[in-house]
């Protein structure tokens, strides 16, 4: 198969450059971690392991970002784990801010929301920016990094065309414009994305729900005056879907989304003529806007059955896939990237065993799990599946327009917010039940205002152990790991967050800032078991 | 709290009436829509979870 772009770049970022691993003349050159992909998922897998020295190679068939940007929208949890990458600040300087959605059927507005986030964050609830400056900033984080040595090769123009995967390593063959070589990888991640030509080699399965329906994207760049707001529109008096939305990217594009139903003819829908048609019926016949990027989407919500196989291990829309409501796509594979990353380098410096990464797929099947019922209620909210679930839906939207308490039935998406790992092994029980429930084993650490800066400033990379309101020891040895000791005082939002009844708490943080264990006070042998736990050493 | 399967509306053939009154001379497709009305409205009063759950059983079971 020949080397050809199969999309246009918007960023050429990883231009292609041989590698001496090209002209080895003593077989395979062998590396400890290979990533397959450079889409958002593998490139922030690349630039966690990076970050913690471990040396990763990357290998994209393509030598940027495509053009369009599908994923708008990124949560909090994304932006806090991108903060501690070091390239959150550049996303939230160039993302649009908003909290106000609106919700319309018809020709009315049915309510009005304001996301209304918590005060003592970092990081807003969610920012609007073009998915290829997500990944933009991603890259130039990690040739920051590069300049500062860390390890990491981002490989373009090289297209990963076969895998034979061993008990202790795997081969690849690798496709350049300068022809043909091999390597070999001690650990492979795939973040080949969702139709991952890596799950075909390996003959892997993808088992899930297709959804019978269309969505005509439209960005466009207009000068008319609308607010930074979410807009949804159920049944538009427009006729331009039979759902629309209206939602502002950075730059003066806005995002455009109309729902098309399952039997459309798709290269008529997506000439000119007619997406503008569609516009022109909902933006009135007085604005003028030019079109920057179009595409028809359908979509499936699926995942593998187990996302590590041995040394290969699944990430991102490769490993599984939902609906775009919600925005749970790239931000649930960021997540993954946070959960693997420590897991693995804990495993290749022997710190743990390789059954650690046994956790990684259970808690990431279970994330995966909460996005794809999510993500299909929202979708099955959206598309009504039957006459009765159509007369139900609209029900919810005509009681909605008068009636407080049929708003939170109204599902247009359930932003992403992380799940918690709750029962899952790593997780120590909960010797804290006066504890807040946000905080309890399984969660992730809800940031908080501390000093001049925040709290998850202070968290991850490492295990922590955090002190509220009891003092720990700045640093104790366990399991073969040096615990870094963190007192705070049990104050503020902190106390709200961290505390609630109790008068004291001391937390055991895993290094993707998810809490392992509580207890009202500092306690070494039941910490130590708690760390071995947290290792996967039980 | 189960759900309550005994008598429990003081005025039952007044309460019937004004049911039936409720959809007189509504179409088959606009007394659909105020069925459906009815059931969030009644649902949403009710709250409690585990009762909803009982009354799905319970609806359910009377039709087979
Ligand atoms: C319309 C739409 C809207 C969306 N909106 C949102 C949103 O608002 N928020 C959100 O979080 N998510 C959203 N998503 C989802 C998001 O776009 C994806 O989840 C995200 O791109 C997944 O990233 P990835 O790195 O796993 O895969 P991809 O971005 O698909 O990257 C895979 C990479 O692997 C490379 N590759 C493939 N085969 C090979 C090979 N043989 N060798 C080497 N490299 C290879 C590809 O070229 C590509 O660079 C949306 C998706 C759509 C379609």
């Amino acid at each position: 198969m020949p080397l050809d772009d199969r999309y246009q770049l918007a960023f050429k970022l990883y231009p292609y450059e041989r590698s001496a691993d090209q002209d080895a003349t003593g077989g395979p050159v062998r590396h400890p971690v290979v990533v397959m992909g450079g889409g958002p998922i593998g490139v922030a897998t690349a630039l966690d392991l990076g970050l913690q020295g471990i040396p990763v190679v990357l290998l994209d068939d393509h030598e940027g970002v495509g053009q369009g940007s599908r994923a708008i929208c990124f949560a909090k949890r994304t932006l806090e784990i991108a903060h501690r990458y070091g390239c959150g600040q550049p996303m939230i300087d160039k993302g649009v801010l908003w909290n106000v959605g609106k919700v319309f059927h018809d020709d009315r507005q049915i309510y009005e929301f304001n996301l209304l986030p918590e005060d003592g964050h970092r990081n807003p609830a969610f920012i609007n920016l073009q998915q290829p400056h997500f990944e933009r900033f991603l890259v130039e984080r990690v040739r920051e990094a590069q300049a500062q040595g860390a390890p990491i090769d981002l490989r373009g123009k090289n297209r990963v065309d076969t895998v034979d995967v061993k008990d202790d390593h795997v081969v690849i063959d690798i496709t350049t414009p300068d022809g043909p070589y091999q390597i070999e990888a001690d650990w492979l991640i795939g973040c080949d994305g969702a139709s991952s030509p890596l799950r075909k080699m390996m003959s892997l399965d993808f088992e899930g729900r297709v959804f019978e329906d269309n969505f005509l994207i439209a960005d466009i760049t207009m000068k008319a005056d609308f607010p930074t707001e979410r807009w949804f529109w159920f049944e538009p008096h427009f006729k331009s879907g039979d759902s629309a939305l209206l939602h502002k990217q950075p730059d003066g594009v806005w995002r455009i989304d109309f729902q098309l139903g399952w039997d459309i003819d798709r290269k008529e829908e997506l000439k000119e003529e007619n997406i503008r048609r569609r516009l022109d019926a909902m933006l009135g016949p007085d604005v003028d806007y030019d079109l920057v990027w179009t595409s028809i989407y359908t979509f499936q919500c699926r995942r593998m059955t187990q996302f590590r196989h041995g040394r290969v291990i699944f990430a991102g829309d490769a490993a599984h896939q939902v609906s775009p409501f919600g925005a749970r796509g790239a931000n649930s594979g960021i997540q993954d990237v946070d959960n693997l990353g420590w897991k693995l380098g804990l495993v290749l410096n022997g710190t743990a065993p390789e059954s650690l990464l046994d956790s990684y797929d259970v808690e990431r099947r279970h994330g995966a799990d909460e996005n794809i019922l999510n993500s299909s209620r929202s979708t099955d909210f959206i598309t009504p599946k039957s006459k009765i679930s159509h007369v139900f839906r609209n029900a919810v939207l005509d009681l909605a327009e008068h009636h407080a308490f049929a708003r939170p039935l109204v599902n247009s998406g359930r932003l992403s917010v992380p799940c918690v790992y709750d029962g899952l092994p790593l997780n120590s029980p909960d010797a804290l039940p006066d504890g807040p429930a946000r905080t309890r084993p399984g969660a992730p650490c809800p940031d908080a205002p501390l000093g001049d800066g925040f709290l998850l400033d202070h968290l991850g990379g490492d295990f922590v152990l955090l002190g509220v309101g009891v003092g720990v020891p700045d640093q104790i040895e366990a399991e073969g790991l040096a615990l870094r000791g963190l007192s705070v005082p049990a104050d503020g939002d902190i106390m709200d967050r961290y505390l609630g009844a109790a008068k004291g708490a001391v937390y055991l943080i895993r290094p993707d800032q998810h809490v392992a264990g509580r207890w009202p006070s500092f306690d070494e042998p039941a910490i130590a078991a708690a760390v071995s736990r947290a290792l996967g050493k039980d | 709290m189960a759900l309550n399967t005994d008598p429990n509306i003081p005025d039952p053939d007044g309460f019937y009436a004004e049911l039936l009154g409720a959809h007189e001379g509504l179409s088959d497709e606009a007394s659909t829509a105020l069925n459906a009305r009815l059931v969030l409205i009644l649902a949403n009063h009710i709250g409690d979870r585990a009762i909803l759950t009982e009354a799905f059983a319970a609806a359910s079971k009377s039709e087979a």
